[in-house]
């Protein structure tokens, strides 16, 4: 099982060296001739009506061409979300609206000859707004007296749940056994509300899009996607231009994590092109990032627990308030993967209820976030399974063994709840959780740490916690990735994979499975990937789906290929197919130990007898979506005179299956590690009383950098997910779902306080402290 | 406006105004290996080397530098000739989305030039105003203490 040649090696990406030495180009590298340059107007009021749009000014700017706004273009209605089709987002937005929903909000869009043009026509655009009442609190939404925020055309393209005029965006309740008699069984109740806030992605290379005609006059789309294929689909949609005309191409990508799942410029870009017939630069600046496109969708858990005194749950019930800002991207499917990737975790809970609900506000908008929902349920369980082995006198290390869903089990939430529709039943084939939790505890020396409340030279006092958690491989039987391959004379195979490089490496964690069932070195596989044109579809880089899903189309389809090289072999060896066996680069009887070159076999199919080209494709759509798991420890320290938290060490172990390739997969775990923490303790948006976010660049949104970082392990634990391609399951996701209860539980074992709120500032932690009466 | 710059050790003249900064310029001009994160000077994506040393190019009026010498990444090396840095960053799994790279490289290139035998804390502290969100930042620690060994001679373990 274990004896691989590339599988579960540390090999440099294919794209390392072009990288590194700066020759890779990302959507704003390319060379556009000519291009007009698109700029947008945001809105300053959260809620209005605009009453006039004054463009006199500004088109009288030199070099502007034309200003695009709510009465001149499209009047339809789609969703921004980059999800798979039908989306089960709500179709609540369009390019231009007369309403306004937030402080960022669209109102227009200049296209002009030169950047500096379109940005000064921008601020010459008068608009007058009659300001509507604004709805910022959640809790809020559904209140009768509450301003609505859609109330008129807007729908849900599947048959969920979608009241906008009450301005809910999806509800969810699903539920098993009964709570009520599991609650009365109890020897206690803990009843606590969490809360988790905002984020931005953060990528490093901000959202832009480059557009060209090509000879033919078909519109060339380069774009920071993580979803070229929904990208094309949906342009198609809504500027209704055949979707023969699109071709969407996806370059390096400088980092998505969620941001880039978003059909957020491209739009916008094809409009400008479509209209004017001319090439297109669209590039939007940090601010832009932060307050106008998406963020991770702030949540209220309120999480109730009846337990015996031994530990066991009798019941448990989640309610979860999602705020999904002014636009419902991803309201539903976030808000139930807090319940479906979370829940099933303690699966021996019998009775279960989970009700969430999505709503509207004059906020800015959610969508996809690394951890998608879990990092917002997780955020809550974790510290309530931490209290409950404080309350039941147990050590929490065994109660979580104890408790976790083990390998041969399932849980009745897998069923109930899935993305969109009811889920997906599944066993759990690989669960490593335990030697995890083992392995983790020996790193951070656990039982020497815990409950200690040892003193740093500087007089702050240290502490040690943990967070348990598991993700998905994919949306089963929703998420579909295809591949193909053709050989070369040289023994090289051109890979063409849907798959969606953002810059996690897939490129080459496929090319290594290529590598691995061809027996071949990496780089005699040629990949490209992410093409509408050249390569076969893939839904894109999301739900932590490319390796399992996209891998195992490749491994499929290397399969195909190797078949195809096993027949000509036959055929030029004289020998019986099954008797040959793969040798690195060759065929060989294992009859007469005679042998063929790859070279050899492809230059006799292309040129010399019975001539074919071998090649193949494969399709990949798998019905179930197995968990990696995770174990996560964070040791702080505490200053109880100023509140201030400092991580000193954080550690990680994770089963994810058998890694393809075990620096990248580290690589995953500590970016979202670091996301993990620095979302926690430092980034936070700041709103006027205006929602308008003030604190939109890196000096204000604190970002992590490489001095911030404390010492950081991670370890992977040996795993084989039957499954998977040779046995691999998920990484991107589920490490940055454990940073923040884990330290919120440090921080109890530290200093005797609960951080039921994201993130711990200094001051918010003081406060508590001073509650609590420990300052 | 006209001015002649050393970029990458090579004399360039190139045409701009009075508040184009380096970073536009540069970019204007071919060199798209420098890359832009905020604009503001707060994330280190647009860093190039100026006489030697680290700047955020966003925050540089071109005209401010007319005759000086620029480094971008390519002036450390290219496919061709790699430089051992380029090469740990690669290895030591440094680089994921690479949009940071070419300011990482060149601010590894000025910090081991000055320091070719860094502390964990001269490293951090060099690469303090350059943001990854990728990485986490330990895997482009570890490739900064590996280039280090490589261009001291020493073996890559």
């Amino acid at each position: 099982m274990t004896d691989f040649v590339h599988i579960g090696k540390p090999c440099g990406k294919i794209d390392g060296i072009s990288l590194a030495t700066g020759r890779e180009k990302f959507t704003n590298d390319f060379y556009i001739e000519n291009p007009l340059y698109g700029a947008f107007l945001y809105s300053p009021v959260p809620h209005g009506e605009i009453t006039g749009i004054e463009l006199k000014e500004a088109m009288a700017v030199e070099g502007v061409v034309k200003i695009y706004h709510y009465e001149n273009t499209p009047d339809r209605l789609f969703t921004t979300a980059g999800q798979g089709f039908p989306e089960p987002s709500p179709y609540d937005t369009r390019l231009f609206d007369s309403r306004v929903r937030f402080a960022g909000d669209r109102v227009a869009m200049v296209a002009a000859e030169t950047e500096d043009a379109a940005q000064e026509a921008v601020k010459k655009i008068k608009v007058e707004y009659k300001e509507l009442r604004a709805l910022f609190d959640p809790e809020k939404a559904a209140d009768p007296e509450s301003p609505k925020i859609h109330a008129g055309n807007e729908y849900a393209k599947i048959p969920v749940p979608y009241l906008p005029e009450k301005n809910i965006a999806a509800i969810i309740e699903i539920g098993f056994g009964d709570t009520e008699k599991g609650f009365k069984e109890a020897d206690f109740i803990e009843e606590n509300t969490y809360k988790v806030h905002y984020a931005s992605h953060a990528a490093t290379e901000p959202h832009a899009v480059s557009v060209y005609f090509d000879e033919r006059g078909r519109l060339v789309i380069i774009t920071t996607t993580q979803v070229p294929f929904h990208v094309r689909r949906i342009i198609s949609s809504v500027l209704d231009i055949p979707l023969r005309m699109i071709r969407v191409i996806k370059p390096r990508i400088g980092g998505g994590f969620g941001g880039k799942q978003e059909i957020i410029l491209e739009p916008y870009g094809a409009l400008i092109a479509w209209d004017t017939g001319r090439n297109v630069k669209i590039v939007l600046s940090r601010e832009e990032v932060f307050q106008s496109t998406r963020t991770r969708h702030p949540m209220r858990i309120k999480l109730k627990t009846g337990f015996k005194k031994d530990g066991r749950i009798t019941a448990l019930s989640m309610d979860a308030l999602m705020n999904n800002g002014a636009y419902g991207s991803h309201s539903l499917t976030v808000l139930s993967n807090t319940g479906s990737k979370v829940l099933p975790l303690f699966n021996k809970i019998e009775n279960l209820s989970f009700a969430g609900k999505t709503v509207y506000t004059n906020l800015p908008v959610g969508g996809a976030y690394r951890g998608y929902g879990a990092t917002q349920g997780y955020f809550a369980l974790n510290q309530q399974i931490d209290i409950i082995a404080r309350k039941t006198g147990q050590d929490i290390l065994e109660y979580c063994k104890k408790w976790h869903i083990k390998e041969g089990e399932t849980s009745a939430v897998f069923e109930a709840l899935g993305e969109g529709k009811e889920g997906v039943s599944q066993t759990v084939k690989s669960c490593k959780l335990d030697s995890c939790i083992d392995m983790g505890a020996a790193e951070i020396e656990w039982y020497k740490k815990r409950g200690k409340r040892i003193k740093t030279e500087d007089g702050w006092i240290t502490g040690v916690g943990l967070s348990i958690g598991m993700q998905g491989s994919g949306i089963p039987l929703i998420d579909m990735g295809s591949a193909s391959m053709k050989m070369n004379e040289d023994g090289s195979f051109n890979l063409f994979a849907g798959a969606t490089d953002i810059g996690t490496g897939s490129d080459t964690v496929l090319g290594q499975i290529v590598s691995e069932v061809l027996k071949i070195p990496l780089e005699k596989v040629l990949v490209l990937s992410s093409d509408t044109d050249l390569t076969p579809f893939d839904v894109g880089a999301y739900a932590s789906s490319t390796t399992y899903v996209s891998g195992t189309a490749v491994k499929k389809c290397a399969e195909k290929v190797l078949s195809q090289i096993l027949d000509v072999a036959s055929e030029m060896l004289e020998t019986d197919k099954d008797d040959l066996k793969t040798e690195p680069e060759k065929i060989v009887s294992a009859k007469n130990g005679k042998n063929v070159s790859y070279s050899e076999i492809s230059i006799y199919s292309l040129y010399q007898a019975n001539q074919f080209q071998i090649q193949a494709s494969a399709s990949s759509v798998l019905p179930e979506s197995p968990p990696p798991f995770i174990a996560q420890f964070a040791e702080v320290a505490v200053d109880i005179e100023t509140g201030r938290i400092k991580p000193l060490k954080f550690v990680s172990a994770v089963d994810c299956g058998q890694p393809i390739n075990t620096v990248l997969a580290e690589g995953q775990v500590e970016g979202a590690v670091v996301n993990g923490i620095s979302y926690a303790l430092t980034e936070e948006y700041i709103f006027n009383k205006r929602g308008k976010m003030v604190n939109p660049n890196f000096g204000n949104y604190k970002v992590y950098t490489a001095a911030d970082i404390p010492e950081i392990k991670t370890i992977i634990a040996e795993s084989y997910e039957p499954t998977g391609p040779f046995g691999a399951k998920s990484v991107g996701e589920i490490a940055i779902n454990g940073p923040a209860p884990a330290i919120a539980n440090a921080v109890f074992d530290a200093a005797g306080i609960r951080l039921y709120e994201t993130p711990f500032t200094p001051e918010k932690v003081w406060r508590e402290l001073i509650k609590q009466g420990i300052v | 406006m006209k001015g002649a710059f050393i970029i990458n050790g090579t004399a360039e003249t190139y045409t701009f105004g009075p508040a184009d900064t380096m970073l536009s310029v540069l970019r204007k001009n071919g060199h798209a290996e420098v890359k832009s994160g905020c604009g503001k000077g707060e994330c280190g994506i647009c860093i190039v080397l100026l006489d030697g040393k680290p700047v955020n190019s966003c925050q540089v009026l071109a005209a401010s530098v007319i005759g000086r010498e620029i480094t971008t990444v390519m002036g450390i090396g290219n496919f061709r000739n790699l430089n051992p840095i380029q090469e740990a960053f690669v290895e030591a799994g440094g680089v994921q989305c690479g949009y940071c790279t070419p300011a990482k490289v060149v601010v590894t290139y000025s910090l081991l030039r000055e320091n070719p035998d860094p502390s964990d804390a001269d490293v951090r502290n060099a690469l303090d105003g350059n943001i990854c969100r990728c990485t986490g930042y330990v895997k482009i620690l570890d490739s900064v203490k590996l280039a280090a060994k490589k261009l001291s001679g020493g073996t890559d373990d």
